[in-house]
C-alpha cells in the first residue's frame, strides 16, 4: 500500500468522524533521500494512527538540492516547510540566529538525557535543543577481514596512520583490481574535507587559529596532505579524485577495497549481503589517529529541526517526538530487524542486549563517543565542529579547498601548490567576510 | 524527381545511420536496461546487457516511495502553460517584427535574447523573495510565469526566423484585395504559420519540461514537477543506479513519446523556414 | 512598404513582449545592482551596510575568474564545433534515402529530451566511472588503462556530455533545411559534372548557412548558463579545471550564500554574455539580413 493511500485513509477516517470538529492540520516536511529516512515514509500508517488529526507533505530530495532549497528558505523567512531536516553543521549557525524553534519542551517521554551525549552537544546552543537528532554517525575504519589475514596482519581495534599505510600497501594487488585504501577525493566540504578535515585533526592541523588565520602554511596540513596524497597513489583505486561515499560504498561493496576509512552508517551497507558480495568478510575498528591525542573521526547527525515562523509548531513537534522517540526505534526494529535501525542516537539503544548483538554496533558507538565537537583539535580553535567549522562562509569556503585537493589527489596541482592555493582563498573569503580585520 | 539509388547504396546508407542512431541513443537504451537491473546487476563488469535477472522492482519501489502522478501532472501544467503563454505573447511580437521590421528590429531582438543570459544563479535571492511577498512560492502559476519569461526570448527568436521566410508578396496581394490587418492574420497568414508555431511549440514543451533549476528551487510539495522527482533519487546512500534509472525512465518517457508522436510536426515546421 | 497604420500595430504587437521581457529583466537586475553593493549574507543577520566597489572587486580579483572565463569560452566554442560539424555530417547521412529513416531520426534527436541532471548522471556514473563505467570496461578488454575522464580531461568530459545532449537539435534543424534543397539543383550540378565534394561546398552549404547561424545562435545563449552538467560531474573541479562562469556565481550565491558577491558576479557574467552576444550579431548578422 502507497503512503498516498495510507494517508488518504488516514484522511478518511478523520472524515468519519466527521463531527469532530478539529480540523486536520498538514505539515511539510523536508529531507534527504537517505535509506532511514525512505523506510520512515514507509512507516507513517504508525504516525497517523496516532495522530490522525495530522497529515505529512514529504518533500525527499538529494542532500545538495535539500541543502540549498531549505537555507534559502529559512534566511527568506519563505516558510515552506514546517519540519526540516538539517545537520550538525546547520544547527549551532540557524539556532544562533534564532531562527530555529528550541525543542525544550518535548513530552518527558521523549527523555531528552537519553541522547548521546556527543551528539546532543552538537545541537544544543547555549543550552537549548534546536534539533531532534534522527541518526547520528561518525567515522571508522572498514577492512577486509580475509584480505588482512591474506596480507599477514592484524588490524588493532585503535590503529594508527602509519599502520594504515602499511596495511594499504600490503593489501594492495592492482593486477586483482584490489585497492588497499579507498578514500573520499571527491571536493566538497561535505564530501572529502570531511574526511580530509577529521584526518587534519589527528594531525595536529586546524583550519584556523584563536584568531581566524588560515592554518594551510603549516606543517600540519602539510604532512596531512603529503600522507594522503601518497598513500592514495600508492593504494587507491583510479579515480579516486571523483569517489565521494557513494563511490566507495560501491567500490567496498564490489570487494575491490580493502580498507575504507567512511561513515559509520555505511557498516549495515557493507554488511549486508543482499548488497554486498564481502558482507561475512568486514571488519571495524577506530579510526586512526598519530598518538597527538585526537582521532580522525567525525561527527555527524542527520537531525529534524522546525523553522522559526512555521504555523503548524504544535504538530511539527508531535511530529518530531513521533520520529525520534524511543518507540520508534523499536517499530522500526518490529517491522526491519535491530540492525536497520536508525543508529547513534539514544543510549538505550546500545545498552539494549539485542542491539549489541549486531557485529557494528559497539564500534559505532565508541567512534561517535570519541569525537568531541566542541574541542575538535589539538591546538585551540574559535570554532566548533570536528569535520567542518560551524560558520555559514565555510560551505563555500570548504568546496573550494577541497577543490584544490582534489586537483593534488588527481595529480593536476602538486600538493603544494594546492595548500598555497587554499591558503589563499581561505585568506581572501575570510577577509572580505570580515573574520581577518 | 526522386533520384534514382542503387541498394547496395541505400544498404550501406542504412547501416551507417543505424549504427550512428544506435551508439547516440545508447546512453539512453543502457538507462532503460538498466532500469529493470536489481541494484547489484547495474554495478556489475563486464556490464550485462541482456541476460540478466529482468525485474520490475525498482518501479514498484520509486511508485511507492513517490508520487508519480502528481509530478507528473506538475509538469505537464508547468511546460505546456508556459509554452502557451509564451506562445500568446510572442506571436504578435514575432509577426511585427518580422513583417514590419523597423530600424530597431534587429536591437530589439538582440536585446531579448539578452535577458537569456542572466545567471539564473545569481538571481535566485531576489526571486525568491520576490515570490514569497506575493505568495507565488510552490505554485504552478508561479512556475509558468518563470518559465514564460525565460523563454519568451526564444520563442520569440524561433517565431521570428520562421515568419520572416513567408514571401511578403503574399501580404501584399492579401492587402490589394482589401484585407484588414485582422484577415491578414488570422486567413493568410495562420494557415502558413501553423507549422512554425507547432515546432517552436514542440520545442519550448521540451525546454520547459528540462528546465531544472527555478522548478527545483520554488517549489517545495505542491507544484514540484519531474525534475524534483529525479533529485530524490539521484545519489542517496547506497547504490542507486538501478532505481535512479527507472525514476529517469519514467521522468523522460513521455517527453520522448511525445517526441515520437510529434516528429513530423516538428519537422514540418522546421522545413517551413527554407520555403522561399 | 510598411504604412503608417500597420507600424503603429506592430508595435502594439511587440509591446507586451517587450514590456513583459523589460519587467523580468529590470526588476531582478535592479535588485540584483542593488544587493552588489551592499555587505548582505543571507546567513548572517544585522544590518546591510553599503560595500561600494568590494563584492566587484573580490570577485574580479578571484583567481579562479580568469580560468572561469576561459574555460566558459572553452565550453562553449567546443560544443559548437561538435554539434554544428557533427550534425551537418549526420543530417548529410540521414537525408540519404534509407529503410527506417523515422526510427532513426528518433534514435537521433532523442538525447534532447533528456534532463541535463540525468544525462550528466548517467554519464558520470554509467560510462565515465573508470572503475564501474562502460569505457572502464571498453578499455580493460582491449588491455588498455581505463583513463579517468573526470579527473584527467574534466571539460572534455563535460563537452562531450553537453555536445551529446545538443548534437540533436543541431541535427535536426540542419536536417530539416537539407530536406528543403532543391534536388533539381542538385541534379543538375550532378550532370554538369560537379563532384560530390563540390556541390557539397558549394551548393549545400550556402543553403545551410542560415540554418547554422540559428543552431550557433540558441546553442550559444544555453551554453553560456551550462551548469546542472558540471554540478553533477564535477563540481568545478578538480581545483577551477571546469569551473564556468555560472558554476563561479553559484558558489558565491548558493554556497557561501553571499548575495552580495552573488550579485556583482551576476552583472559582471550579464556584461560579459552581452559582450559575446554583440559580438556574435556583429559576426553572423549578415546571415540573417537577406
Amino acid at each position: 500500500m502507497t503512503s498516498t493511500l495510507r494517508a488518504l485513509l488516514g484522511a478518511c477516517a478523520v472524515a468519519g468522524l466527521a463531527t469532530v470538529a478539529s480540523a486536520e492540520t498538514t505539515i511539510t516536511v523536508a529531507t534527504v533521500n537517505n535509506g532511514d529516512m525512505i523506510r520512515m515514509q514507509g512507516l507513517m500508517s504508525d504516525f497517523y494512527a496516532k495522530h490522525p488529526d495530522i497529515k505529512v507533505n514529504w518533500v525527499t530530495l538529494e542532500e545538495n538540492v535539500l541543502r540549498q532549497k531549505v537555507t534559502t528558505d529559512i534566511a527568506t523567512k519563505g516558510g515552506q516547510y514546517d519540519v526540516m531536516t538539517i545537520g550538525t553543521y546547520e544547527v549551532p549557525i540557524w539556532g544562533k540566529q534564532g531562527w530555529l524553534l528550541s525543542l525544550d519542551d518535548l513530552p518527558a517521554d521523549y527523555d531528552v538525557n537519553d541522547l548521546l551525549p556527543a551528539i546532543r552537544g552538537g545541537l544544543t546552543v547555549n543550552g537549548h535543543l534546536y534539533a531532534s537528532p534522527f541518526y547520528g554517525e561518525s567515522s571508522m575504519v572498514m577492512y577486509r577481514t580475509d584480505l588482512m589475514k591474506k596480507a599477514g596482519l592484524e588490524m588493532p581495534e585503535k590503529p594508527t596512520w602509519d599502520f594504515i599505510r602499511k596495511a594499504a600497501d600490503a593489501m594492495t594487488d592492482k593486477a586483482a583490481g584490489i585497492y588497499g585504501i579507498c578514500l573520499r577525493g571527491k571536493a566538497g566540504w561535505g564530501e572529502n574535507m570531511a574526511f580530509l578535515t577529521a584526518m587534519s585533526n589527528s594531525f595536529g592541523a586546524s583550519w584556523f587559529d584563536m584568531k581566524w588565520q588560515p592554518q594551510f602554511n603549516g606543517d600540519a596540513w602539510k604532512k596531512t596532505i603529503n600522507f594522503y596524497v601518497d598513500m592514495m597513489k600508492a593504494d587507491g583505486p583510479p579515480g579516486a579524485s571523483n569517489n565521494g561515499f557513494n563511490e566507495n560504498l560501491a567500490l567496498f561493496q564490489q570487494g575491490k577495497c580493502g580498507m575504507w576509512i567512511d561513515a559509520t552508517v555505511a557498516a549495515s551497507f557493507v554488511s549486508d549481503p543482499k548488497a554486498s558480495k564481502v558482507a561475512s568478510d568486514v571488519g571495524f575498528a577506530l579510526a586512526p589517529d598519530n598518538g597527538l591525542g585526537k582521532r580522525g573521526n567525525w561527527l555527524w547527525a542527520w537531525s529534524l529541526a522546525i523553522p522559526a515562523g512555521t504555523k503548524h509548531a504544535d504538530a511539527a513537534k508531535t511530529f518530531i517526538d513521533w520520529a525520534t522517540s524511543k518507540d520508534y526505534l523499536k517499530l522500526v526494529a518490529s517491522k526491519e530487524g535491530w540492525a536497520n535501525v536508525p543508529p547513534g542516537t539514544r543510549k538505550s539503544l546500545y545498552e539494549n542486549p539485542e542491539y549489541a548483538k549486531i557485529p557494528f554496533a559497539k564500534m559505532t558507538l565508541d567512534s561517535i563517543n570519541s569525537a568531541d565537537p566542541t574541542h575538535p583539535t589539538v591546538n585551540p580553535v574559535p570554532y566548533v565542529g570536528v569535520q567542518f567549522v560551524a560558520i555559514p562562509e565555510f560551505q563555500g569556503i570548504g568546496n573550494d579547498v577541497g577543490q584544490q585537493f582534489s586537483a593534488a589527489l588527481a595529480g593536476t596541482e602538486t600538493v603544494d601548490q594546492a595548500l598555497a592555493k587554499a591558503q589563499e582563498l581561505t585568506t581572501r573569503a575570510m577577509t572580505k567576510a570580515g573574520y581577518i580585520k | 524527381m526522386a533520384r534514382r539509388v542503387t541498394p547496395a547504396r541505400k544498404a550501406t546508407v542504412t547501416a551507417a545511420a543505424w549504427a550512428l542512431g544506435l551508439l547516440i541513443f545508447f546512453p539512453i537504451l543502457w538507462t532503460i536496461l538498466t532500469s529493470f537491473k536489481s541494484e547489484g546487476d547495474a554495478v556489475a563488469i563486464p556490464p550485462k546487457f541482456l541476460f540478466f535477472h529482468w525485474t520490475l522492482e525498482n518501479y514498484a519501489v520509486v511508485n511507492q516511495r513517490s508520487d508519480y502522478l502528481l509530478h507528473f501532472w506538475n509538469s505537464v501544467v508547468i511546460s505546456f502553460g508556459s509554452t502557451f503563454a509564451g506562445l500568446l505573447i510572442a506571436i504578435p511580437a514575432a509577426w511585427a517584427m518580422a513583417f514590419v521590421p523597423g530600424r530597431k528590429t534587429k536591437d530589439v531582438l538582440m536585446w531579448m535574447l539578452s535577458t537569456k543570459m542572466m545567471p539564473s544563479v545569481g538571481v535566485l535571492v531576489p526571486i525568491y523573495l520576490l515570490f514569497r511577498n506575493t505568495g507565488l512560492l510552490d505554485t504552478r502559476i508561479g512556475l509558468v510565469i518563470i518559465l514564460t519569461l525565460i523563454d519568451l526570448p526564444i520563442i520569440v527568436w524561433m517565431l521570428y526566423t520562421y515568419f520572416k521566410e513567408i514571401p511578403g508578396e503574399i501580404l501584399e496581394a492579401a492587402r490589394m484585395d482589401g484585407a484588414g490587418l485582422r484577415d491578414e492574420i488570422i486567413h493568410v497568414l495562420t494557415p502558413m504559420a501553423v507549422p512554425g508555431i507547432a515546432s517552436t511549440l514542440l520545442l519550448n514543451v521540451i525546454l520547459a519540461w528540462n528546465e531544472a533549476f527555478w522548478t527545483l528551487n520554488l517549489t517545495a510539495a505542491k507544484a514540484a514537477p519531474l525534475t524534483a522527482f529525479i533529485a530524490s533519487y539521484s545519489s542517496p546512500e547506497g547504490l542507486f543506479y538501478a532505481k535512479l534509472s527507472a525514476a529517469s525512465t519514467m521522468a523522460i518517457a513521455p517527453i520522448l513519446i511525445l517526441g515520437w508522436f510529434s516528429q513530423k510536426q516538428l519537422v514540418r515546421g522546421l522545413t517551413f523556414g527554407a520555403v522561399k | 512598404m510598411a504604412t503608417q497604420h500597420s507600424r503603429s500595430a506592430a508595435r502594439l504587437m511587440i509591446s507586451p513582449a517587450v514590456l513583459l521581457l523589460l519587467g523580468w529583466m529590470i526588476v531582478p537586475l535592479a535588485m540584483t545592482v542593488w544587493f552588489s553593493f551592499l555587505n548582505y549574507n543571507l546567513l548572517q543577520p544585522g544590518p546591510r551596510t553599503f560595500a561600494g566597489f568590494s563584492n566587484y572587486y573580490y570577485f574580479l580579483t578571484d583567481p579562479a575568474f580568469f580560468t572561469a572565463i576561459w574555460n566558459t569560452l572553452v565550453l562553449v566554442l567546443g560544443v559548437l564545433a561538435i554539434t554544428t560539424v557533427g550534425g551537418v555530417l549526420l543530417a548529410l547521412l540521414l537525408d540519404q534515402p534509407m529503410w527506417g529513416q523515422g526510427i532513426v531520426r528518433i534514435l537521433v534527436i532523442a538525447p534532447f529530451f533528456v534532463m541535463p541532471t540525468v544525462s550528466a548522471l548517467v554519464w558520470k556514473n554509467m560510462f565515465m566511472n573508470p572503475v564501474n563505467g562502460i569505457f572502464a570496461w571498453i578499455a580493460e578488454a582491449l588491455g588498455l588503462q581505463p583513463f579517468d575522464f573526470l579527473s584527467q580531461a574534466p571539460l572534455f568530459s563535460i563537452i562531450l556530455i553537453v555536445a551529446w545532449q545538443w548534437l540533436p537539435f543541431a541535427t535536426l534543424i540542419l536536417l530539416t533545411a537539407l530536406q528543403s534543397l532543391d534536388s533539381e539543383q542538385m541534379e543538375a550540378a550532378e550532370m554538369d559534372g560537379a563532384s560530390a565534394l563540390a556541390r557539397f561546398v558549394y551548393i549545400t552549404i550556402p543553403h545551410l548557412t542560415r540554418s547554422i547561424t540559428v543552431v550557433i545562435l540558441i546553442q550559444t545563449i544555453f551554453l553560456l548558463g551550462v551548469f546542472a552538467e558540471i554540478l553533477v560531474t564535477t563540481n568545478g573541479g578538480p581545483g577551477t579545471a571546469s569551473t564556468n562562469l555560472t558554476y563561479l556565481v553559484y558558489g558565491q550565491s548558493l554556497l557561501q550564500y553571499d548575495v552580495g558577491g552573488g550579485s556583482a558576479g551576476g552583472i559582471v557574467a550579464v556584461i560579459l554574455a552581452n559582450i559575446v552576444a554583440i559580438f556574435l550579431m556583429r559576426m553572423i548578422g549578415k546571415n540573417l539580413e537577406n
